[in-house]
């Protein structure tokens, strides 16, 4: 359970467009721990999916360029890695899971030769050894007739069941680093429930680390460990998952908690909507990112960047009123705690 | 499948009575006469011929006897060519014609899907842009203007490779009409498998197979490949009857003793049953080739069921 696994120091992602430089990832860092399931959060477009590809180096080059940073994991910087070293992280020590089962297994490919070609790569199987390893990992995601479905073709297969195929190929080798972006946003919302589930069972069964990337704070509450909220390419607060629900430091957590469908608290009303649009990082203004959209935006916030505040020794906020919101986040909980002790 | 397959067979037989019909009856509509030159013929000598041949049958029976010609797969002996049948004049031009036109697709082909796969990896390089460059040239320049340049440059002054002339296969003789013939085909192939494969790797599959820490190569011969070819293999059906057309004019530029040569003179000589002959034998083969090509993008797109 001890250790780091992962350590990414001030990241930086760029993608330079016709429009401009586009700051996609702008000076991330975070560790991830062995056997940590780690939440990351936020509108889309706040830089989530560029982030842990740049962990995989899969950013497109060009229009893209990881412009600095380090990303250690297990001891190694892996931006100093040759293309060939970095082959033989992909796929094996970490994998990917990605939003949109339809379109991520290879239409004209048997699911049997997709799952084998990652075993024969990195475990060095032979063809007969893959194909039954192959059988057993889709039996252990919970396919159905394994046996007789490893040779179909994705187009045989629902989402639901496409998604666990490519949960499959990302746990056939046992990777140390599971990433899953956005693995249900694509899906139904029962069907959503299972995977989730199914990754949660996995992920007990091996001991590895799970990056869940959502924009939904709903998925990761049951699942995470520690959750980061991103915004503008930037960590905007980070926290146990606990504290960030409870008490969180920065105004933009509060928009997405409040976005968050709560029946007891919403029944009959419209569901909340943080105003306005996530910011054009290509042109971001010198203050905060948030401050056109936020309630408590002041004349230094449009001014001054602001400082990545430490709330506690594992929460942190980056707003110029962090301490302020986080006391109002206390005080609200105690209310409400008072209010849940005495249902009068 | 199989019902598929059946299905476009027994649809072949009507479209090619069709295509003859039409024939036929635009034949009859041009003025002139395969006995007749110049010199009109004695009424006496024009009246004999016109009973040797049928011609004085009323039309729907001259139409009834071409059908069921046809039909049996015998389509009579030649006007033209004394003494020939025109199974035997198809069964002697039919090697010429195929040898070119398979050896010029087959070119475009290897070298098509070579320059567009390479194009699209190495997007905007100087090697994109020149093979680009080069392939807009090929579908510009008509095939009876690239021929004559290539004899002139290669043949008359270079004195590399003949300029004309059957010479069996394989020969030198060839080089010149395949590369003429090949040259469309060739840069159009290279464009779409480009444009296919550019598409194919933008895509979210591709990212996966990346993801799985897979060599460039296997990323690209593996699971790119498939997908970005299948542009290349829908256009083949129309290119192989575009290719016929081709052969058509290429067997001219380089006096080729083939299908197309043989038409052309058939249909300046108004030899009927020539011209049906080979009307009707062309357009079988396109349709089956068609069929092929349906059959072969259903064995590579797993998706398509017939
Ligand atoms: N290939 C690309 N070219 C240009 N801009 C890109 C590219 N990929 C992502 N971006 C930009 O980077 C920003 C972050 O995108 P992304 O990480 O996908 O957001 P999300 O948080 O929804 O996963 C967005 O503004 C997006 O437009
Ligand atoms: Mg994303």
């Amino acid at each position: 359970m001890d250790g780091i696994l992962l350590s990414i120091r001030d990241l930086r992602t760029y993608f330079y467009t016709e429009d401009g430089i586009v700051k996609a990832v702008d000076g991330v860092s975070f560790d991830l721990r062995r056997g940590e399931t780690l939440g990351i959060v936020g509108e889309s477009g706040s830089g989530k999916s560029v982030a842990n590809l740049s962990i995989m180096r899969l950013i497109p080059e060009p229009p893209g360029r990881i412009v600095s940073g380090e990303i250690i994991f297990d001891g190694e910087d892996l931006l100093a890695l040759t293309p060939r070293e970095m082959r033989r992280i992909r796929g094996k020590r970490i994998s990917m899971v990605f939003q949109d089962p339809m379109t991520s297994l290879n239409p004209f490919m048997r699911i049997s030769r997709q799952l084998m070609e990652l075993t024969q790569l990195h475990l060095g199987h032979t063809k007969r050894q893959a194909y039954a390893h192959a059988i057993e990992m889709l039996e252990r995601v919970g396919i159905p007739d394994a046996r007789m479905r490893v040779d179909s073709y994705p187009h045989a297969f629902s989402g639901g069941m496409r998604q666990r195929v490519m949960i499959a190929m990302a746990l056939a080798c046992e990777p140390e680093l599971l990433i899953a972006d956005e693995p249900t946003t694509a899906l139904d919302v029962t069907i959503q429930a299972q995977i989730l589930e199914l990754i949660k069972r996995l992920k007990r069964e091996t001991g590895m680390s799970v990056i869940l990337i959502t924009h939904d704070l709903g998925v990761v509450a049951g699942m995470a460990d520690r959750i980061i909220v991103m915004y503008a390419g930037k960590i905007f607060e980070i926290a146990p998952t606990a504290k960030l629900f409870a008490t969180p430091a920065n105004p933009y957590t509060k928009g997405l908690l409040r976005s968050v469908p709560d029946p007891a608290r919403d029944a009959g009303r419209e569901l909340y909507q943080i105003p306005g649009l996530p910011p054009d990082v290509a042109r971001l203004p010198p203050g905060c990112p948030f401050a056109p959209r936020c309630a408590l935006a002041q004349e230094r916030c449009r001014r001054e960047f602001p400082p990545f505040v430490q709330i506690a020794p594992d929460h942190h906020s980056l707003c110029h009123f962090a301490t302020e919101v986080y006391a109002e986040s206390v005080r609200e909980k105690e209310a409400k705690g008072a209010s849940d002790l005495n249902p009068l | 499948m199989f019902r598929f397959i059946i299905r476009r067979l027994v649809i072949t037989v009507p479209l090619v009575l069709v295509v003859i019909s039409l024939t036929w009856g635009l034949i009859r509509l041009a003025p002139g006469n395969f006995y007749s030159s110049e010199k009109a013929l004695p009424p006496a000598i024009e009246k004999n011929i016109r009973e040797k041949y049928g011609l004085d049958k009323p039309w729907y029976v001259q139409y009834g006897r071409m059908i069921g010609n046809v039909l049996r797969g015998d389509f009579g002996l030649s006007l033209r060519y004394q003494g020939q049948s025109v199974n035997q004049i198809l069964a002697q031009t039919l090697p010429v014609s195929a040898t070119l036109g398979l050896l010029a697709y087959g070119l475009a082909l290897v070298v098509g899907v070579a320059a567009g796969t390479l194009a699209a990896v190495k997007q905007n390089s100087r090697l994109d842009y020149i093979s680009m460059a080069l392939a807009m040239l090929g579908i510009s320049v008509p095939n009876f203007v690239l021929g004559p340049i290539l004899v002139l440059i290669f043949s008359l002054n270079l004195y590399w490779l003949p300029p004309s002339r059957w010479g069996g296969f394989p020969s030198w003789n060839l080089v010149l009409p395949v590369l003429t013939l090949s040259a469309v085909y060739m840069a159009y192939i290279a464009r779409l498998t480009r444009a296919g494969m550019l598409e194919v790797l933008r895509s979210d599959y591709i990212r996966t197979a990346r993801a799985k820490g897979l060599s460039e190569r296997a990323v690209i011969f593996r699971h790119a490949m498939r997908g970005g070819l299948l542009p290349v293999v829908s256009f083949t059906g129309p290119a192989l009857a575009f290719l016929i057309s081709g052969t058509v004019v290429v067997e001219r530029i380089f006096a080729l003793p083939g299908l197309g040569n043989y038409f052309i003179n058939a249909s300046l000589n108004r030899d009927e049953p020539l011209i049906i002959g080979i009307v009707a034998f062309t357009s079988i083969l396109i349709m089956l080739l068609n069929l092929a090509v349906d059959i072969a993008y259903g064995l590579i797109d797993p998706r398509i069921r017939y």
